[in-house]
Order: structure tokens, then sequence, then C-alpha cells
């Protein structure tokens, strides 16, 4: 199976984006994290955490769980209940910027649901998206304002992130072509 | 890990296996969240019709389900009896048969006799939950007790649960001892012999007619109604008789665990079952009971309406 992304590159994209962040947004004056469960999560304590080694100040970190805000729930896919985790935003996003944080972009429906739910916790002033890795294949106008990886994919391959903190190793997989 | 619930409707406990009872206290969880948000609503159930049917009077339990079905979109109306055709005659099957016409997603039934949602769930295609039948179960009512606990304690398993009251008439009690013993609580209940009813030794608990074996070293106590509204006879001399023997008073309380809890699903008669300083007092829950009633009854829909075994992946 193809390792598109090893624990070195991931850590070195996350490292590029921290900067990238701080740059776009000149600082972090008014910035808040917000990771997209469940690996959203701990690429975004990662970002914050490379952060906290530029800047020396913390970054406030939340996760967001889109499973109730999904649009394949009820549908044609009947029969399916994903697992609903906990939402935890410690803080207010009204008037802030937000960098909504996910591990891989494909279809953009995630992203779809994330910024639905994020808008039933007030009015950032702007959101913004960081993605590990993009696969291409959108069905929705949503675009990465951060991109750890471009992987081109056929639809028949699945990418699997695996981070330490849930799956014990780094890796990024690119698998199953048919 | 399990996901998805195994049935299409949630009858009663008896039908859960303790991984499902988990999987329903975590979603609860989740739920709460939503809850304790400014915006106090999701769009999950968008488009569902859920049709609560109430053939019993009920506060909380309407209530509770109504909330919940309205922070998950749902679009909900309730049928009270006093305003329905069952004043003119009309039998729980054609009724049920007429509301299913209209195609609902899920009907929500209390009514006084036991067994009514296992008969609707063989005639409806609407996912049936029980919200109550007769002497029977109350599965929700159970659920939410369990994730109340569980809040408070962080477990089940091996916490001693007294249960105390009218444990003959009690669909609460039914629900409470399955699901406790289902999670490994030692659960013991508490009656005067009057309103035991036979077999419960054989549901896993300790059965005895004094309470302050009952709830000596309790880590929770969980009071019953006397439901003297279905009472036909004399199952003890008067209710002052019945406080003093059994009432749940603050010397009681004092024998469980200093830090016990103090349960009931409501509603209270104070000073038959509960003396108001226990009600009110600091190690009671009973009020958390009713606000976590929400969460647990949208994780129910929610996992209901899914309608079976499913999958967890997202297509990113």
């Amino acid at each position: 199976m193809p390792v598109v992304m090893d624990a070195e590159r991931i850590s070195r994209a996350l490292t590029r984006i921290a900067h990238e962040i701080l740059e776009h947004n000149r600082g972090l004056s008014n910035l808040a994290l917000v990771g997209v469960r469940s690996r959203g999560v701990p690429i975004a304590h990662r970002l914050a955490h490379d952060i906290l080694q530029i800047t020396k100040e913390e970054i406030q970190v939340g996760a967001l769980d889109i499973t109730l805000y999904r649009d394949d729930l009820m549908g044609a896919s009947v029969g399916i209940t994903p697992l609903v985790r906990k939402t935890e935003i410690p803080f207010s996003i009204d008037g802030r910027t937000i960098v909504l944080v996910d591990d891989v972009l494909y279809t953009g429906r995630t992203t779809r649901a994330a910024l639905d739910a994020l808008t039933d916790f007030g009015r950032p002033t702007s959101i913004q998206l960081v993605v590990l890795v993009d696969r291409g294949h959108r069905e929705l106008p949503i675009k990465a304002d951060y991109v750890g990886k471009n992987v081109p994919t056929s639809r028949t391959e699945s990418v699997q992130v695996h981070l330490r903190e849930l799956d014990g190793v780094d890796e990024v997989l690119l698998q199953g072509k048919e | 890990m399990l996901t998805a619930l195994q049935h299409k409707h949630l009858l009663g406990i008896a039908d859960l296996s303790p991984e499902e009872i988990v999987l329903v206290l975590d979603t609860a969880e989740a739920m709460k969240e939503v809850g304790q948000r400014t915006i106090k609503k999701v769009p999950t159930l968008r488009g569902r019709t859920v049709i609560n049917l109430f053939f019993e009077p009920s506060t909380r339990t309407r209530t509770s389900f109504e909330i919940a079905e309205k922070r998950l979109s749902a679009d909900t109306l309730n049928v009270a009896i006093a305003s329905s055709s069952v004043v003119k005659g009309e039998t729980l099957v054609d009724t049920a048969m007429n509301l299913e016409a209209m195609a609902p997603s899920m009907i929500v039934l209390r009514h006084a006799s036991s067994g009514a949602c296992h008969l609707l769930s063989r005639i409806c295609k609407a996912a049936i939950v029980n919200a109550g039948d007769g002497m029977h179960e109350h599965p929700t009512q159970a659920l939410l007790d369990a994730f109340t606990i569980r809040e408070r304690k962080g477990r089940l398993a091996g916490l001693k649960v007294a249960i105390v009251g009218d444990l003959l008439h009690s669909r609460v009690l039914r629900s409470n001892v399955l699901l406790l013993t289902k999670l490994g609580a030692d659960v013991w209940v508490c009656a005067p012999s009057t309103l035991i009813p036979p077999g419960l030794k054989q549901m896993g608990v300790t059965v005895t007619t004094r309470v302050d074996e009952a709830v000596a070293g309790a880590d929770v106590i969980m009071m019953l109604r006397i439901q003297l509204e279905r009472m036909q006879g004399a199952y003890f001399p008067s209710q002052r008789e019945y406080f003093t023997t059994f009432g749940m008073t603050e010397a009681r309380v004092a024998r469980a665990k200093p830090d016990c809890i103090i349960m009931h699903p409501g509603p209270i008669n104070r000073g038959v079952e509960i003396a108001s300083e226990v009600a009110d007092g600091t190690q009671s829950v009973i009020l958390d009971q009713v606000a976590n009633g929400v969460a647990v009854r949208m994780a129910v829909l929610y996992l209901l309406a899914g309608g079976g075994d499913g999958d967890t992946t997202r297509a990113d």
C-alpha cells in the first residue's frame, strides 16, 4: 500500500501550515482552531503546539462533531447511525477568525456540515480551512486555505490518515485501486 | 465497536444488550452538549414526523420527548386522549392504523396496558418508542436514570442501588432492574410485602422489607412513587404509616454512603414516599434526571431513526 506521507512529512507540512496561518492572519490575535472529529482534532492540537513554538502564545482549540449535520443520514442510506461524539468548543466564536481543521478534503460534504454546525455556535468574522490531504473530487464549491499535500486520486481509491494519538502511527496511505 | 441499535423499536430494556445500553448513554452525552448551546437545535431528523400518542396523563415524559424531537428538528405532533377519537370508542389498533396511514417515522406511545407497544410494533411500519406501557416497562426512564448515575458516579458496575417504593405497580422498577443488573450494579429493592410482585428475586436483586437494610451503604437511593391511582385494594393502612415505615427521611439517608445520590422518577408525593428535605436536599438529583431525560430521548430517537446496523464511514 503506497505511503503518501510519513511521520516526518506530516510534521513538516503541519509546521509549514502553522507558519502560513500566522502569516496570512498577521499573528494570532482573535484566532481559534476547531478540529473536526475525529482526526481533525489531534491535527488541530499539533498546529496549536507548532504555533506555540513559533509565537510563544497559546491558541484555543475546540472539537466539532458534525454527525448530526450530515446530509446523508436520513436519505437513501437508511440503516446508518454513525456514532455521535461530543462537540467541545469551550469559547465563544463570535467575531473571531475560526480555522477549521480536518484530515482529508474529498467531496466537501463534511466541510459543508462543519460550516453549518459552526454557525449554530455563533457568527465568526471568517472561517478558514486546513486539511492535511486534499484528494480532489469536490461535489460542492469548497476550497481549502491551507493544504498539507495535494494527492491526486481516483474515486475508487481511499485515503487513510493514521495519527499517533488515535492509531499509534503517523502516516497517510492511498488504498485500493480496483 | 457497536454504533447502532440492533432493533427497529425501543419496546423495553429487556431487548437491549449491555453494549446497546452503553451506546445510548454515550450518544446521550453528545446530545446533552447540544442542549447546552445557545441554539439548541440540530438538523438531524429534518423531514421526519414523530407522533406522541399518550393514552395516560404525563407532564415530564411527554414534554421531554417533545423537546427532544424538536431539538433534532423532527416535526412533532401530540395526540391527547381527551381530544381524540378514543373518546368515541376507537380501539388502539384502529387509532394506530389511521395515524400510520399518514406515514410518521416514529410513534412514541404511552398506554395503560402492558404490551401495548409490542402490539403496535407488529402492525406499524413506524418505529415504536415505549414511553411507558402499563406495569411493564418504561425504558427511557431507566436509561435516563442510568445516565444520571453514570454522570455522578462515573460508572454503574459495583454500585449499591436501593430502590424503595411501590414495586408492584412500577414499570420504572422493572426497566431499572433490568438495566442496572445488565450493567453489573448491586440492586436492592424494598417495599411493604403487599407491594412486592412475585418473581423479583429471579431478576437478580436482593428483596427486603426493611428500608434501613436496603439503604445501608448505598451509592444510589432511587425512590418510586406510591401509585395511588393504580391501587384498588388496601396495600398499607395509611399514607402516614407508609411514610413512617418506608418514607425516605434524612435519618434514613444518613445510613447510606455520604455521597449517595437520591433519585425519583416523579411526580413525587411529598410526605408519602419522600420527605421534602430529602427531595430538595443537596444529595437530590431529581431535577438532573429531568434535564438528562431530554438528552437520553434525543439519543434514542437518533439511534432508532437509522433503523438497524450500519457503519460509520463518512465521505470526506
